[in-house]
């Protein structure tokens, strides 16, 4: 690379600041540009926790990744190649990252994007950059941009504009501004009046920038490649005298067409800051007219008013052309970008199958859902626990009663002693010194046929002889010779018609006080009038009751017999009975860790070693 | 913004705190006191007991000049006499230098007898601080600016090894303590990050201590963030004022108290509330370049505010910030057969979502409709940018649904085009 120059097609760069916008919008640009590499080597996060982490970008269609490391000297060690920094630390922080930048041994150029730099820092980092022959732009600035080869972060915006104001291949004109904003203006006011921009940079708006306008216009002159220059210069300070200086003595030959700005500055309040904390004229020298009088006086081409100023380059252009002094630009039709797909979808033009189907909550909104009511209204109408089920088992707003119904289960169903074998289980799991999550799903894992099974069991053969028209005797006479086993539901080890299961009194009477109709258990307690008339602890048992009460829970409440059967299919039940004495076994698991009781060994005399 | 002129009062307390650091034979005597038109005098007597046994000298504090010549400047006074004074001056209106503006601020020292001048600044420049100094200071300095020494120090040069001894006019028997207080005052000037510092005069009593009389003082603002011991401290920040006769409207502070709220800029200065041409526009550059257009056309008497918004500010933001200009704007109807104007306008932006800031826009449109057609408010737009297309076509769309007036041009019609395309018609 030459002296004149600071980037070329090939040049890379470590960002400073995890900026994934902008550094998605640089890879984006050399893909449009045909670059073989991707212009960001590295990116610098001080905050990670890792030396190293990776970062995924897209370089066309394809994805690549971009190291991103905690330190500026892990990166420059890594990426020797890369000699520019784009700095996007704050202001607070921004002097010593840029310092540090200036410093190394590998950092050329550093642009600093921080807009509010403390004066003398600006002057100091300046100064360091002189000394060791290095380029700052900025501070304040979005960056610059060479055509075709490199830009720094988020400078000319998006790729759709890239493209409209043909930043994607070299022109012959070198542009230099204080604004990054009208620096994007002018790149395409040039794209329309010439055959576009070679390089364009924004040195920011303030006092002290690193480098000035006329840094950037001595490098353009020196490059072969510009025919033409365009400034615009700004109220405030005395840098465009630099150019009237450069002019006069030869030292900028090219045409130059240049507008200084802040004309207007003569008919509003005198001291008037303006957008830019550099622009505002401290003496009659320093006013916009002073500078464009000057200006035209040695020749430089500066219009009557900004609006103008197109027609001048245009002019100028065109004059080059006719002498034979620009050379045909190389065009070629920039590929075309690949929509991001969330965009695509955005706009309608793409499409693509869900993986999942979702039919009972959405959490997308302001207020999440169950089965497609706010969770604001359910708590706002005090809700139970039993409606909630009701919603996200069976998609259903249950009457009252079911709820409480389903809620009276859960509560009858959380807890029955340290001794069966959930409750066990979850004991020893928690003994043996492990999580609540293990030990409840030691517990829970006992569920089935055998344990907490006869609710569903006894729902299943119930429902099935009544639905078939059996009587209370054919029933008992088809379990015992067809199915070969013990009706499940009825039964109870200890208690009997004399002494009643007070769990089953208070379910039986909830549900003929409350439901409708209650025709399975009406069938039920038919079949326990024949039952305990054999033996007198064969009656309707807890587990039994729960069961057949749900199907008239389900009777009441208007399912269609599909939906009947997909609900005791899909375990519902066993459902019921899982989350309430999930309550039970949680306890057990505190109890034990409460009590930090050891490790449980069965005793040798539980034992029978054959 | 960086450079913002302090106080005096507020510059004289920090000079009279940083400077023995480095000059110990600086025995200023630091009484000082600031009277507005709240003050209870006779209270703050109390609390200041100089105030009744000094001589006393009150100007004001406001950051204007050539306070004398305005007459507003009390000398060897005493307390009775300053009452007067105080009583006769606050909050009375005058012009200076063709502002018109309020008194609100007195600062009061003792009256120090002196005969001799001298003339301190100090300024910036890339490469160095320079150290303007001239043995005859005072109200003529100006007419004598030939007299004054400019010694330019390097900004990192060494204070202390500095030869100033050789630069210096001959100072005769206090050249010593004249050189120790120059560099003193540059050590101060640096470490505190002022950016101008001018003592005119100072004098040097019989007693050879040196008193700064007038002071004035700009700080770089930005540097706020290393100065929480100083004149950033969180008790008692240093005030940042506007001038005499800049006083900030209330909808200049509201939108001031937004910007420093958001890390995007919004920025807003009403020039003329009955100017008829206001603008909404995007970019430090920009917005310089739109308002210059206006000036150039020959309509700068009809412009009513400057400012702009940048650096990808929310939709909610925007929408405060243009809700405030709005709501000025239609305040008070048009002038008969005249129409108001509203130039929405920018550059091709580099990273503001022009879609997001139009929205904020369009609502604002939505909710003032009836105002804005009341004040025959015709908009023009001109923009560019990411989702440039979709917010130009809101634009379009809100005028066609609202029935407003407003005009939609993108990045192919030059950014300041719309002024002379607005103002055709206009007479």
């Amino acid at each position: 690379m030459e002296d004149y120059e600071l980037f070329n097609e090939k040049t890379r760069a470590i960002i400073y600041g995890f900026q994934t916008r902008a550094i998605q919008r640089m890879i984006d640009f050399d893909y449009v540009c045909k670059r073989e590499k991707p212009s960001v080597a590295a990116v610098i996060r001080p905050t990670q926790n890792d030396s190293v982490a990776y970062h995924k970008v897209f370089f066309g269609v394809s994805e690549i990744i971009i190291p991103v490391y905690k330190s500026l000297e892990m990166a420059t060690r890594n990426h020797p190649e890369a000699d520019v920094m784009v700095n996007f630390a704050s202001f607070r922080s921004s002097f010593e990252t840029s310092k540090e930048a200036l410093e190394s041994e590998t950092i050329r150029t550093v642009a600093i994007i921080a807009e509010g730099i403390p004066e003398r820092q600006s002057r100091i980092l300046g100064k360091i950059a002189r000394e060791r022959n290095k380029m700052i732009i900025g501070p304040a600035t979005v960056g610059g941009i060479r055509a075709g080869a490199f830009k720094i972060g988020n400078t000319a915006g998006t790729i759709e504009n890239v493209v409209l104001s043909k930043l994607y291949r070299p022109g012959s004109v070198g542009f230099v501004s204080k604004s990054g904003g009208m620096s994007n203006e002018m790149n395409f006011m040039i794209a329309q009046n010439s055959d576009g921009i070679y390089e364009s940079i924004a040195i920011g708006g303030d006092r002290y920038p690193g480098a000035s306008l006329i840094d950037h216009l001595l490098r353009y002159e020196q490059n072969p490649k510009i025919k033409m220059l365009v400034c615009l210069g700004e109220i405030g300070g005395t840098d465009e005298y630099k150019i009237v200086e450069a002019i006069k003595d030869g030292k900028i030959k090219k045409p130059i067409v240049i507008w200084v700005t802040g004309t207007a500055a003569s008919i509003l309040p005198k001291g008037l800051q303006f957008g830019h904390a550099g622009a505002m004229a401290g003496s009659d020298l320093e006013t916009a007219d002073a500078k464009n009088k000057a200006l035209k006086e040695v020749g430089a081409i500066v219009p009557k008013t900004y609006d103008e100023l197109g027609n001048k380059i245009k002019e100028t252009f065109e004059k080059l052309k006719v002498e034979g002094k620009i050379d045909p630009v190389k065009e070629f039709e920039p590929p075309k970008m690949p929509m991001d797909f969330a965009q695509a979808v955005k706009e309608g033009l793409v499409r693509r199958p869900t993986d999942v189907v979702c039919t009972i909550s959405d959490d997308r909104g302001d207020v999440p859902t169950y089965n497609k009511k706010g969770l604001d209204e359910i708590i706002k109408e005090n809700r139970s626990l039993g409606y909630i089920i009701g919603m996200l088992w069976c998609k259903r707003e249950l009457p009252e009663y079911a709820s409480n119904y389903i809620e009276m289960v859960v509560k009858l169903t959380a807890e029955h002693g340290p001794a069966v074998s959930g409750a066990h289980n979850a004991i020893i799991t928690a003994r043996a010194g492990k999580d609540l999550m293990s030990s409840l799903a030691t517990g829970i894992l006992t569920i089935g046929p055998r344990f907490g099974g006869a609710i569903s069991d006894g729902a299943k053969y119930f429902r099935m002889a009544k639905d078939t028209g059996k009587t209370p005797s054919e029933f008992i006479n088809y379990m015992k010779r067809v199915e070969k086993k013990n009706i499940p539901g009825i039964g109870h080890r200890i208690k009997s018609v004399q002494n009643p299961d007070v769990r089953v009194t208070l379910l039986k009477k909830f549900v003929i006080e409350n439901f409708p109709k209650h025709p399975y258990l009406d069938y039920a307690l038919e079949v326990e009038k024949l039952t305990t008339s054999k033996r007198n602890n064969l009656i309707l048992n807890v587990d039994g009751c729960i069961g057949i009460c749900f199907l008239d829970l389900l009777e009441n409440a208007d399912f269609s017999a599909e939906e009947k059967q997909d609900i005791i299919d899909s375990e519902a039940l066993n459902g019921l009975f899982v989350l309430g004495r999930s309550i039970g076994m949680m306890g057990h698991i505190f109890d034990q860790k409460r009590q930090r009781s050891r490790l449980y060994r069965q005793p040798w005399d539980e034992i029978l070693y054959d | 913004m960086a450079s913002k002129p302090i106080y005096e009062y507020d510059g004289k307390k920090l000079i009279a705190s940083e400077l023995p650091k480095y000059f110990p034979e600086f025995k200023y005597h630091g009484k000082l006191a600031v009277l507005t038109p709240e003050t209870d005098i006779d209270k703050l007597a109390k609390e200041l007991p100089w105030l009744k046994t000094d001589k006393l000298v009150a100007k004001p504090d406001q950051l204007f000049g050539k306070r004398g010549k305005a007459n507003l400047l009390l000398l060897d006074a005493d307390l009775k006499q300053l009452k007067a004074f105080a009583a006769e001056k606050l909050n009375r209106k005058f012009e200076i230098s063709g502002k018109k503006g309020t008194l609100t601020r007195l600062l009061v020292e003792p009256f120090i007898p002196h005969d001799t001048e001298y003339y301190i600044s100090i300024t910036s420049d890339r490469d160095s601080d320079i150290v303007h100094f001239s043995l005859e200071g005072g109200i003529f300095v100006e007419e004598n600016w030939d007299k004054v020494t400019h010694i330019p120090i390097p900004f990192d040069a060494d204070i202390n090894s500095f030869d100033f001894t050789s630069k210096l006019p001959k100072t005769g028997e206090n050249s010593e303590m004249l050189i120790s207080f120059i560099k003193g005052l540059l050590h101060v000037y640096q470490d505190q990050d002022f950016t101008f510092l001018e003592i005119n005069p100072f004098a040097i009593t019989k007693q050879k201590e040196i008193i700064p009389l007038d002071l004035k003082s700009r700080l770089d603002n930005t540097a706020y963030f290393l100065h929480s011991n100083t004149w950033n401290n969180s008790d008692n920040p240093v005030e940042f004022p506007g001038g005499f006769g800049q006083e900030l409207t209330k909808e200049e502070e509201y939108i001031d108290e937004l910007d420093s709220k958001t890390g995007a800029s919004l920025k807003f200065k009403l020039l003329n509330p009955d100017g008829r041409i206001w603008t909404l526009l995007s970019g430090g550059g920009a917005s310089v370049i739109f308002t210059d257009t206006i000036a150039d056309l020959g309509f700068g008497k009809e412009l009513a505010n400057y400012g702009e918004y940048s650096g990808n500010p929310s939709r909610e933001y925007t929408e405060l910030y243009a809700e405030a200009i709005i709501d000025l704007m239609t305040k008070n109807p048009a002038p008969k057969n005249k129409s108001k104007y509203l130039f929405i306008a920018g550059g091709i932006a580099n990273f503001t979502n022009v879609k997001a800031t139009f929205l904020g826009i369009v609502s604002v449109f939505r909710k003032k409709v009836d105002q804005l057609k009341k004040a025959k408010v015709k908009i023009y737009v001109r923009r560019g940018g990411p989702y440039e297309k979709e917010g130009l076509q809101l634009m379009k769309d809100i005028g066609k649904e609202l029935d407003l007036p407003i005009e939609v041009y993108d990045r192919y019609t030059p950014l300041t085009r719309i002024v002379p395309i607005a103002m055709k018609g206009d007479n």
